[in-house]
């Protein structure tokens, strides 16, 4: 149980990376916080620092309102999972869960406890005599997530831990890191750079670009309403449109299209400033004729995505995204008008790429 | 109806047999002096001839009246198992620092290493080896040997150990870190016994090339009593310059054994392959 404060952290690599830039994050105590990303973007760099793996180069790092950032990481009582689980091939599964006990000096017969409960609460008490390369990958995961458990961390680590894993696989361990994390109520932080675990996982998450935090918030706010079009086009598992166009008479032209702009962003958007807008292409449906707020445009592709269509079309140009219920789908190179939720509708700045 | 491919095929299997053939002759011409190495020995009348009329041990016996065979055996094994230690104890920590520690020329240096350990050679380093021995007054002693020995095999050596430790992942010492342990045990824990298959193939290869040197000991050893069985070989010759065939192929045989049984044990134990982490 743990609040971790993170104050203005740098990292520079000694080959001149700024991997981290003058970053502040603050995560609750209890708290399942996912750090989502591309690759390269400072998230695991961000939690090997909160490990101790590597220095900050400036600022702080408070778990608990105790300024761990020169401490070892040995001294800092988290416990992290690495990508590959980091067993060790030599040792089976109960010395491998009971390596870190020996570590700290705890006497037998409290190992043998802490093994064997953590062993039960993983559901692996048949594997403890096998070495990691005779079981599976979920079940080297669930070893790893076992050794980390035996020791009773303030702040469990994740990095990565269910990209190893085969697409079913990694479903069933998803649910079932959500319900040990549930369980166990310790403080725990998942990097990922896939947004659907993300979202799936996360009670809170943070995006991040080139060391920066670009948003922090629950994953509903992320996905209804991104704070800036580099947000917007990583959230969703299918992307969201995001159309340029350029204010005419309190309304976004785009093309030939109209779209009114609600009285909040008409207020500060000028005639002849860029907006982009952002709908989610579950808020872009189908209907009977144009006019004002509709696209109209032929269709190019259509995607079966089960309950129902993503539709693609071309509205002089443009390419926007829809999606129609399953039954009703448009053939291709059929003329469509589709109408974007006006309540769903988000607009950005084209130059700044902030939310409006 | 006709098969278009017949002829194609029986070209091909007149082929096969005939590369067969070349292999086999090949394979019979090396392998030769090796079955009369393991046939001469317990010959009663060795010759140069490949039988085996007379079976018996006379010349076992008759090499057992050598003072000093046994006694060069007894050498070899300490020159080449104190190599072997040497290699290990230097090689393996310099290898994990060259494959942890990203320093400038970094590189550069592994490159030498190879070309050093490829490059230069015994025979060419002869003089200044002879030299260098005089200077730090190691003529005529099992160290001056062993230090030779592991010094021209250390750099292959750490090259191989450097590319071993490469594919340990880091994760694991990392997360050794992250649960509390030192340093130490890391290497204790973690490392060295993930590495230990590298480092056995490391030390039987080490051994079974001082066990074959014959020009090291040549050089530095004046002693007799302290010859290693190469070098003692040589001795087995009459005035004349004739082998003593009686003696030369138990020695011989006996010379041999030792590294056998030592690659069919790690090989056993390790086999000669690399590898480091866990499959997933």
């Amino acid at each position: 149980m743990s609040t971790v404060n993170i104050k203005g952290i740098t990292k520079v690599f000694p080959n001149g990376v700024r991997a981290l830039d003058d970053l502040d994050l603050e995560i609750r105590d209890g708290e399942f916080f996912a750090l989502l990303g591309p690759s390269g973007c400072g998230k695991t760099t961000l939690l090997r620092t909160l490990g101790g793996l590597e220095s900050a180069t400036d600022g702080h790092i408070l778990i608990d309102n105790n300024d761990v950032t020169r401490t070892s990481a040995g001294s800092r009582n988290v416990a992290m999972v690495f990508q590959d689980y980091a067993l060790y091939p030599h040792m089976n599964v109960k010395e491998n869960i009971e390596y870190p006990l020996k570590i700290r000096k705890y006497p037998k017969d409290e190992r043998d406890r802490r093994v064997n409960m953590a062993a039960k609460a993983l559901s692996i008490e048949t594997l403890l005599d096998r070495k990691p390369g005779q079981i599976s990958g979920g079940q080297q995961q669930r070893v790893a997530v076992a050794r980390a458990m035996a020791t009773t961390p303030n702040l469990y680590l994740f990095d990565e831990p269910l990209s190893n894993l085969d697409a079913r696989l990694r479903l069933e361990a998803r649910s079932f890191l959500k319900q040990l994390q549930r369980e166990l109520g310790v403080t725990t932080i998942l990097v990922t750079h896939d947004q659907s675990e993300a979202l799936a996982l996360a009670d809170r998450m943070a995006v991040m670009e080139l060391g920066k935090i670009r948003q922090v918030g629950s994953p509903v706010e992320f996905f209804h309403r991104p704070a800036n079009i580099f947000v917007a086009s990583f959230i969703g598992s299918t992307p969201m449109n995001l159309i340029e166009g350029v204010v005419e008479d309190k309304s976004l032209k785009i093309g030939d299209f109209k779209f009114a702009l609600p009285p909040s962003v008409s207020k500060v958007a000028n005639t002849g400033a860029k907006l982009t807008l952002g709908v989610r292409p579950e808020y872009v449906t189908i209907v009977k004729s144009s006019g004002p707020g509709v696209f109209s445009g032929k269709v190019k592709i259509t995607e079966n995505l089960g309950t129902h269509y993503l539709v693609l079309f071309d509205a002089n140009e443009t390419v926007v995204r829809g999606t129609v219920p399953d039954g009703v789908e448009p053939n291709i190179g059929d003329v469509v008008h589709f109408k974007p939720d006006p309540e769903r509708m988000l607009f950005y700045d084209t130059n700044s790429g902030e939310l409006i | 109806m006709k098969n278009p491919f017949r002829a194609d095929m029986e070209k091909s299997s007149s082929e096969r047999i005939t590369s067969a053939l070349f292999v086999v002759i090949v394979s019979l011409f090396f392998l030769l002096p090796i079955a009369w190495l393991f046939l001469a020995p317990f010959d009663g009348q060795p010759t140069y001839r490949l039988k085996l009329s007379d079976p018996s041990f006379n010349n076992f016996r008759e090499m057992s009246q050598n003072p000093y065979a046994y006694r060069s055996l007894l050498n070899s094994a300490i020159f080449s198992a104190g190599t072997g230690l040497v290699i290990i104890l230097i090689g393996a920590p310099a290898a994990y620092v060259l494959s942890r520690v990203k320093f400038k020329g970094r590189d550069v240096f592994l490159y030498f290493l190879l070309l050093f350990s490829s490059v230069v050679s015994g025979s060419a380093a002869m003089v200044p080896l002879f030299l260098l021995a005089l200077r730090f007054n190691i003529l005529d002693t099992y160290h001056g040997v062993i230090f030779i020995l592991a010094g021209g095999l250390l750099p292959a050596a750490i090259f191989i150990l450097k590319d071993f430790t490469d594919s340990l992942p880091r994760s694991y010492e990392e997360s050794a870190k992250i649960f509390g342990a030192s340093s130490y045990r890391i290497l204790k824990d973690i490392v060295a016994p993930v590495i230990r298959p590298g480092l056995a193939v490391i030390f039987v290869w080490a051994f079974v090339q001082s066990w074959g040197n014959f020009l090291i000991p040549f050089i530095i050893i004046r002693d007799i009593n302290k010859q290693p069985a190469a070098v003692m070989m040589y001795s087995f010759y009459t005035e004349a310059g004739d082998a003593v065939i009686r003696t030369v192929a138990a020695f011989g045989f006996l010379y041999t054994i030792p590294v056998l049984l030592m690659y069919f044990y790690v090989n056993r134990k390790y086999g000669f392959r690399f590898y480091g982490g866990i499959k997933g």
